[in-house]
Order: structure tokens, then sequence, then C-alpha cells
């Protein structure tokens, strides 16, 4: 199972992740500029992401904490998410998504 | 007329690793002062999630941030550390041997025979938007934080943002302003409900303005800020700012450590795991800011890791004493220390 991931310099990448994985983990490990200073406890914002329209409804709903946590993301967008929110599974194969710009 | 502090031991970094740090060197007889970049203790529990519980603090099944960082406070009330807050270290120079000799960015300096690095991520600094040609204006017509309300008085101010930080200012600084808008990216607020309440009041009496959408550029020259373009859903519109005032938060920076001519892996300090020791001996470095082999980033991780370096640095400070090893539940010099003899 892999991602399709495009990085902060438009390089795209295929990255391997099994199910259960958490999508931030998966990011990190394959070194794509996720800082996630947080280590995923949802109050930084720095796993930002970008995911492609069509995989937006294969993904569990934004909650409100993930909501309130995207004020503080770089340049949020409609399709913005936070990736430590996110646990991948087998439907999740294929899934596009892009790394959100960094802080200066 | 700079300051000089000595003392056993200097610690960076008051999360709850570096305040735990104080228990055990104080255990043993050692004097600490702590030194954080933040206003208050607690590190990222104050400053991410004071609020937000922890389940995993043993005897505790479940504590907020806030809460451990009180407890904290309290369990080292008896050895009297001296905080310096709003303060960042610059350099560490000298050696175990002869002593460090410590600077920081507010001209104190500290002589000390250990330093304690428990700086967890790395200083905190507020988060700048990427919007092009920000830092000609910063300090000048861009603020992140305020020190002096009255640089704000009779000015047209663009404030972005939707936690506490932007909705307090905006209320503070209403009064004073020529006219204050305020930016957020949606119609909800995480701030305080009772600030946004009297925020739409505001409005609503035409007091100030609020837009949802995200600045997109900037206007002004010789760092003074004269314009805003703001991207709303609808439209484009320029509007006239004379200061911007950006809250998203803070993230970690690495800072200076990285001059301190330590052995990095990554953005974290190597040690061993006898001792905590740096690369650099009589520099140790506990809690999230270090590595080793197996380390788990874990509050209780760093809590261990106290326990070891201060007999370490107590063997540094005192190389003639031997110490030895007493539990708090029995010990009648351990009682005296604590103040419950």
């Amino acid at each position: 199972m892999k991602l399709i991931v495009t990085d902060v310099d438009k390089t795209v990448h295929e990255i391997a992740f099994n199910p259960d994985d958490i999508l931030m983990h998966v990011l990190r490990a394959a070194e794509m500029g996720i800082l996630a200073e947080c280590d995923g406890c949802c109050v930084c914002a720095t796993c930002h992401i970008y995911v492609d329209a069509e995989w937006l409804g294969k993904l569990e709903p934004i909650d409100d904490d993930e909501e309130d946590m995207l004020d503080e993301a770089c340049t949020p967008q409609e399709n913005s998410r936070l990736s430590c929110q996110i646990q991948l599974t087998p439907q999740h194969d294929g899934m596009k998504l892009t790394i959100g710009p960094e802080w200066d | 007329m700079a300051e000089t502090i000595e003392t056993d031991v200097l610690i960076i970094g008051a999360g709850p690793v570096g305040l735990f740090a104080v228990f055990e060197l104080g255990l043993l007889g050692l004097n600490a002062h702590v030194i954080d970049v933040l206003d208050k203790p607690g590190g990222q529990c104050a400053e991410l999630y004071p609020e937000k519980p922890i389940y995993d603090i043993p005897a505790w099944p479940v504590i907020s941030g806030k809460e451990l960082t009180d407890k904290l406070l309290e369990q080292i009330k008896p050895f009297a550390p001296t905080f310096h807050y709003n303060d960042m270290v610059q350099g560490i120079e000298g050696n175990v041997n002869d002593g460090f000799k410590i600077t920081t960015d507010d001209h104190k300096t500290f002589m000390t025979k250990v330093v304690i690095i428990a700086a967890g991520g790395g200083s905190f600094q507020p988060k700048r938007p990427p919007i092009q040609g920000i830092e000609a204006f910063d300090g000048t017509s861009v603020y992140y934080a305020v020190r002096n309300r009255e640089e704000f008085r009779d000015k047209k101010l663009l404030i972005v943002g939707g936690g506490d930080s932007a909705l307090d200012w905006c209320l503070n600084l209403q009064p004073i302003a020529a006219h204050i808008t305020l930016l957020h990216r949606r119609q909800d607020f995480r701030a305080a409900p009772d600030s946004v309440r009297k925020m739409r009041a505001l409005v609503d009496q035409g007091k100030m303005d609020f837009i949802v959408g995200q600045v997109s550029e900037l206007l002004g020259q010789d760092g003074r800020l004269e314009a805003a373009v703001l991207k709303t859903d609808k439209d484009e519109r320029q509007i006239a700012v004379d200061r911007l005032l950006p809250f998203f938060g803070l993230t970690m920076k690495l800072g200076p450590i990285s001059d301190w001519n330590l052995e990095l892996e990554g953005n974290a300090i190597k040690v061993g795991t006898e001792t905590y020791c740096t690369s650099r001996p009589g520099v140790f470095a506990i809690g999230d800011i270090n590595t080793y082999p197996g380390k788990l980033k874990l509050i209780l991780s760093g809590f261990h890791e106290s326990a070891l370096m201060a007999h370490a640095a107590k063997a540094i400070t005192h190389p003639d004493e031997r110490v030895v090893f007493q539990y708090t539940t029995s010990s009648k010099n351990l009682h005296k220390k604590l103040g419950v003899a």
C-alpha cells in the first residue's frame, strides 16, 4: 500500500504504509519535512497537509480539536488536515496529498 | 551593568523535566537557577496544552498540563529555585574543570559548575506568517507580542488569529487604537467564548471590524506598514494598516543550542544513558531534547533521567563527598531538606 506525496519542493514521492499507521509517523519516517513538534498531541499544527479533494471523503471527518488547531497551521485551505489525526486503512491505498508550507 | 550569578547548577528549561530536576538535585543538596524563554514555568505543558489531559503520569490517572506544572512547583518549593523567565541562554563557555560561564539574551552571566539542558523541543518562538517581505516590517510595524500598549495608541491595527491572544488584544487595544480589524480564517473561534461575545458586540456597535480571510500582501516602505491586502471568500481587498499583530501560536526552534559544541543527532542532543551527560563533560541533557538508543519522548522518561543526572552532577560539584543513597520515605536527612522533619 502506498501514498502519493508531493513535498514542499513539488517533488512527488511514493511512500509505503501499513494499515493502522498514523499518517504523520509515515511522513516523518520518510523525511517529508514534517515537523510534528508536539509528536501527535494535536496541539501544534506543524504536521499540516493538503489532501487531494477526491480523497477527502475517505478520511474520518475532522473533529473540533483538529479544526481549532488548524487555526495555527500555515496557510490552511478547505482540504487542510493534520496528519497526526489520520489513521491509515487499506482504503487509503493510492491517496494523494501535499505537505503544507512551513512557518518561518 | 551586567549581573553575575554564581550557582551550583544552571537548568535551561522550566518544563516538567527541568522542574523535577530541581527536586532531584535538591535532595542531594544542590541549588539551582532555572532559565526559560517563556514568561512562566511548565514549558510545553503550560504553553501548548495547559487544559489538555495527560494520562501517563505514574499515579495520576489523569492530570492537565497546568495541574502537573502546579504540582511540580509545589513539590520543589522546599528547594527554593530561582527562576529567570523571558530569557534565553546564548553561549556556554568553559569546561568541567574550571566551571562554565553562561551568557543570556537579557545580559545576565551565570558562573556554574554544571549545566543541565532540559529544553524540550528547543525555545518557543512566535510563528511568523510566510508573507513576502514581512521581515522588513519586523519590530517597526509587525509585532508578535504586545510589550508596550502605547505603541498601538491611535494606530490602525490588523490583528490576525482566532485564539485567546488575538481576541484578548483586540479587546485590550480597542479603546486606544484608531481602528481595529480582526482577521481570522473562519467564523468560529477557539478563544474563550466570553471574549468572542465581547468582540462580536464591538463589531455590532461599529467599533471594530471582523473579516474572514487571510493576509496575502503587505504594502509600505522603510519598515513603515501602510496597507494590507486581504484575501476573503468573496474578494481581495486592501485596507489601511499601521500595525500588524499576527497571533498563530508558537513554534520551537533549536536556536543557539547548535552552537554549544555538543554532539547532535537531528535536533536532539546525544547523551549516554548512565548519567545523561552530553559529549561535553559537565553539560547534561534530559527530557525531550536528548536522544539515545531506545529513547521515548515521555515526561516520565525525563523524570527518570533527572534522578540519574543529579547523582552524576553531585559527583562533579562535590568530588570529595561520598554520596550515600537514601530514600525520601525514611531518611531524616532528606526529611530536613524537604522541610517535613
